[in-house]
């Protein structure tokens, strides 16, 4: 199925408590060198037909301004999967 | 990698302020006037370090040192009798007043606001509120026991209401829920004014042993200063970066968040760790961070002590490597405090923490000096005297002018508004009102909140007040109620400050608990603008003279300036918190009638008072005239017939009657537990002289509906005479009929108000 894969992680600067509370957890289950974990979120679109240009426009788009919270997020990657 | 220890770092040192005189600095970028930065370049006798100016400006800032309301908020101290204080165990200046409720326990309360972060990012915006009060409350040395939200949103129907409407509310239960603490009350406003400028003040209480008080001062040389908690991150500082630009010229600044996350799972794990370290005797004094960080931290406690510190910012344990000094001085990272700790306490200090598994790092050391002295590897990069940072910022008489359109809107009542012309009329119109925004169902909001954890909540919302046990032995609560009129305040913000504290004043005496501390949150538009300075000036007297003649005191609170969506300020918004005392909360009175056929009492007069009500501005849009009448001395009486009442027992539900009439109130009480009521408003409107659009919906003052036992008449009556309050039985109740029958003008299905009432807020939201 074709899709638009939009990746999005909490802004670098900002603490991200999901992600520090999965560090402890690795580091408490052995995993030493593990020195920090961000947890950011895929989001797909899925199509029934092929991906346009104007579809990934779009998507950026959305990305940005509804997929994403701009004031805490950064959208990193919109991706094609054809 | 192989840098020389000692080779410069390229941050600005009190060396090169001394040897650079003349460098640029971005005051004005800071926030800081001319006058302010001439004046800091007085105080140390040469131009600020990098660090030192972001110290001052952000201390120096309305925010923290409350340069424009200090002159104002004097005289809640000012206008405070002996007697008046007699419960206070710490007054106002402290991170929380401390109110002392027998049986050697006391509490502490506070409000404050969130209101600038909550519009830009409402989640984090509010959830972060949650947290700072709370943090205030716990530096106290008390445990958290209970939060309350007062919230003002935009237009209902505005697109961007709904933003903030689910951010804020999903912020403060998130926040709230996670820590396990029950949200007992708060009040939700809509109004356009408050479109681009939304109010969320948050309020905490908690309950301490008088032996675990805790204060913020740092008093004996030689003690540590320990920063533990949360890692110190770039959350907060987005106004910063130009003074990194400014120091690191080369990359230009670099894009800081202007807002904070907060983990609520990392604050409890913080309370529980504190309240451990005071109860193990380890702390010699303590202070939360939130606005200014380790800046307003150190300077506060240092100030606080009468005595110096001694600090290597390197200690700091940061989230970021990539933090500069200024940074990190004025980061907002949540979740944070700062210890003074007595050196042969820190081994047990170390094992409270570890067991908790807090981070924590020791940041330096109390000095017998009046300085505070801040180093950046072997570099001084602050050496300032801290109560300059601290205490004696700058202090404005800003100017005041009664407003242009003042005369205009006080001339405009609402005595040409259409009145109901009959019975029907007036039926539909109490209807439209209880299913408007402003007076509809707010279970939406309030049932995401936890109400009942940890197991100690006589009263929630939708009771007038919430109530919580303190003591489990004996049943001694605290009842909470806040309020804030922002259409009376515009009218008339003296007056309507006043009417502020009796309403919950009020709110706390229908829960049976006697009124002993208050705490306020003032919301306000631009200092800068002289008719809103004129706002405040009457506010805060209104408010300290009511306290006065109500006998009790102002415990602490907070100003929040510069709320205003471009040009346009919001109505004058002073919430006024009062903590009254019960010495059993198994004798508190809810407020909704429950058996069947008692009697149903209306306390107090009610005049034609329909200016700046529900009904002029919820049915007709229309906000001009007069605001009720405040009259103090009823609302003792009234207050100390209540107390009395509840003593004996006579009263099985009462409720204030206030925005919207006694008709909402009629039905909000039959809504309650669902149980019905016949009413005759007759008598009323004959002994009053008032029609019956005013019968129904003025907003006068000092007035409660009550119901009370038959067996209990002739004593209720006695107690209403001995203490000269008006009574008059309006009706009974009637758990058979589900239905509020209001004779001769219309029956109510209790079912159809449900329908009408309980589904607005879902159906926006």
């Amino acid at each position: 199925m074709p899709k638009i894969i939009v990746e999005i992680m909490p802004k670098q600067d900002l603490l991200d408590p999901q992600g520090k509370a999965v560090a402890n957890a690795l580091v408490r289950g052995g995993n030493k060198d593990i020195s920090g974990v961000r947890i950011g979120k895929r989001i797909e679109l899925h199509f029934d037909r092929e991906v346009t240009e104007q579809d990934i426009e779009e998507a950026k788009k959305q990305a940005k301004e509804f997929l994403s919270n701009d004031v805490i997020e950064d959208v990193v990657a919109v991706t094609v999967e054809n | 990698m192989f840098k020389n220890k000692n080779q410069p770092s390229g941050v600005d040192t009190v060396e090169n302020a001394k040897s650079e005189p003349d460098k640029d600095q971005p005051w004005k970028e800071l926030g800081l006037k001319q006058d302010e930065y001439e004046s800091i370049k007085e105080i140390l006798n040469r131009r600020p370090t990098s660090s030192e100016l972001a110290m001052y400006s952000v201390m120096w800032s309305e925010h923290c040192s409350y340069k424009s309301s200090k002159i104002y908020l004097r005289q809640f101290g000012e206008k405070v009798t002996p007697d008046m204080k007699k419960h206070l165990m710490v007054g106002m200046g402290e991170n929380a007043g401390v109110v002392d409720i027998g049986e050697g326990l006391a509490v502490t309360f506070k409000v404050e606001s969130h209101n600038h972060p909550s519009y830009i990012e409402p989640f984090q915006g509010a959830a972060t509120g949650v947290g700072g009060i709370v943090r205030d409350i716990l530096s106290m040395g008390a445990r958290p026991v209970a939060v309350m939200d007062q919230l003002r949103f935009g237009a209902p129907q505005d697109p961007d209401t709904a933003r903030v409407v689910h951010g804020v509310v999903d912020g403060i239960s998130f926040y709230g829920n996670c820590l396990g603490l029950p949200n007992i009350g708060g009040e939700t406003v809509f109004d356009k004014v408050y479109q681009g400028n939304p109010l969320v003040n948050a309020l905490s209480i908690g309950a301490l042993k008088h032996e675990d008080l805790q204060l913020a001062k740092a008093t004996n040389p030689g003690d540590l200063v320990i920063l533990f908690g949360a890692r110190t991150g770039a959350d907060g500082i987005g106004g910063v970066s130009v003074l990194a630009s400014e120091t690191f010229g080369d990359e230009g600044p670099t894009k800081r968040p202007a807002v904070q996350v907060g983990d609520p799972f990392a604050e409890k794990v913080l309370i529980e760790c504190c309240l451990e370290l005071f109860h193990a005797g380890v702390v010699a004094g303590i202070q939360d961070l939130g606005g200014a960080g380790i800046s307003c931290a150190t300077s506060e406690l240092a100030s606080n002590g009468g005595k110096g510190m001694k600090i290597q910012l390197k200690n700091v344990l940061l989230r970021d490597e990539s933090l500069t000094p200024e940074e990190i001085l004025m980061s907002e990272s949540q979740e944070r405090m700062c210890a003074v700790v007595p050196k042969k306490k820190l081994k047990d200090f170390e094992k409270i923490v570890n067991k908790w598994e807090v981070e924590y790092s020791v940041l330096g050391e109390v000095v017998d000096e009046d300085r505070l002295y801040i180093d950046w590897g072997h570099e001084e990069i602050v050496n300032v005297p801290p109560r300059t940072v601290a205490h004696d910022g700058p202090v404005y008489d800003r100017p005041v002018e009664y407003p242009k359109y003042q005369d205009a809107l006080n001339a405009d009542s609402s005595s040409k508004l259409k009145r109901a012309e009959n019975e029907t009329e007036a039926a539909a119109q109490l209807m439209e009102l209880i299913s408007s925004p402003n007076h509809a169902d707010k279970s939406w909001i309030t049932n995401q909140y936890d109400k009942y954890v940890m197991g100690n909540t006589a009263l929630a919302m939708p009771d007038d007040g919430g109530m919580i046990r303190i003591s489990e032995e004996t049943g001694l609560g605290v009842a909470l109620a806040t309020d804030a009129n922002g259409k009376y305040c515009y009218l008339d913000p003296y007056v309507g400050a006043r009417q502020a504290l009796a309403e919950s004043y009020r709110n706390v005496a229908v829960t049976g608990a006697a009124p002993r501390a208050v705490t306020n949150c003032l919301n306000f538009g631009s200092p800068e603008n002289p008719e809103v300075m004129w706002q405040f000036k009457q506010a805060t007297a209104g408010l300290a003279d009511a306290c006065q003649e109500l006998g009790i005191p102002v415990t602490g609170g907070n100003v929040s300036f510069y709320n205003q969506t471009g040009e346009t300020a919001i109505y004058p918004t002073p919430v006024v918190g009062v903590l009254g005392v019960i010495d059993d909360v198994a004798r508190r009175v809810p407020s909704g009638w429950q058996d069947d056929g008692n009697n149903i009492y209306l306390l107090g007069t009610t005049y034609d008072e329909l200016d700046g009500s529900a009904w002029a501005k919820d049915l007709h849009n229309h906000l001009g005239g007069r605001p009720p009448n405040v009259d103090l001395q009823k609302e003792k009486e009234l207050a100390s017939l209540l107390y009395g009442a509840t003593q004996q027992g006579i009263i099985e539900a009462a409720h204030d009657v206030s925005e919207g009439g006694l008709g909402i109130a009629i039905l909000e009480a039959s809504l309650r537990f669902n149980v019905g009521a016949r009413i005759w408003l007759t008598e009323l409107m004959e002994r009053d002289g008032v029609d019956l659009t005013a019968a129904l919906f003025s907003e006068s003052q000092s007035r409660v509906i009550v119901s009370v036992g038959r067996e209990d008449d002739v004593k209720f009556q006695a107690l209403c005479e001995a203490r000269d309050v008006p009574v008059l039985r309006i009706g009974v109740t009637d758990k058979e009929n589900q239905a509020v029958d209001i004779q001769g003008v219309a029956k109510l299905e209790l079912e159809a108000i449900r329908g009408a009432w309980a589904g607005v807020l879902p159906g926006l939201y």
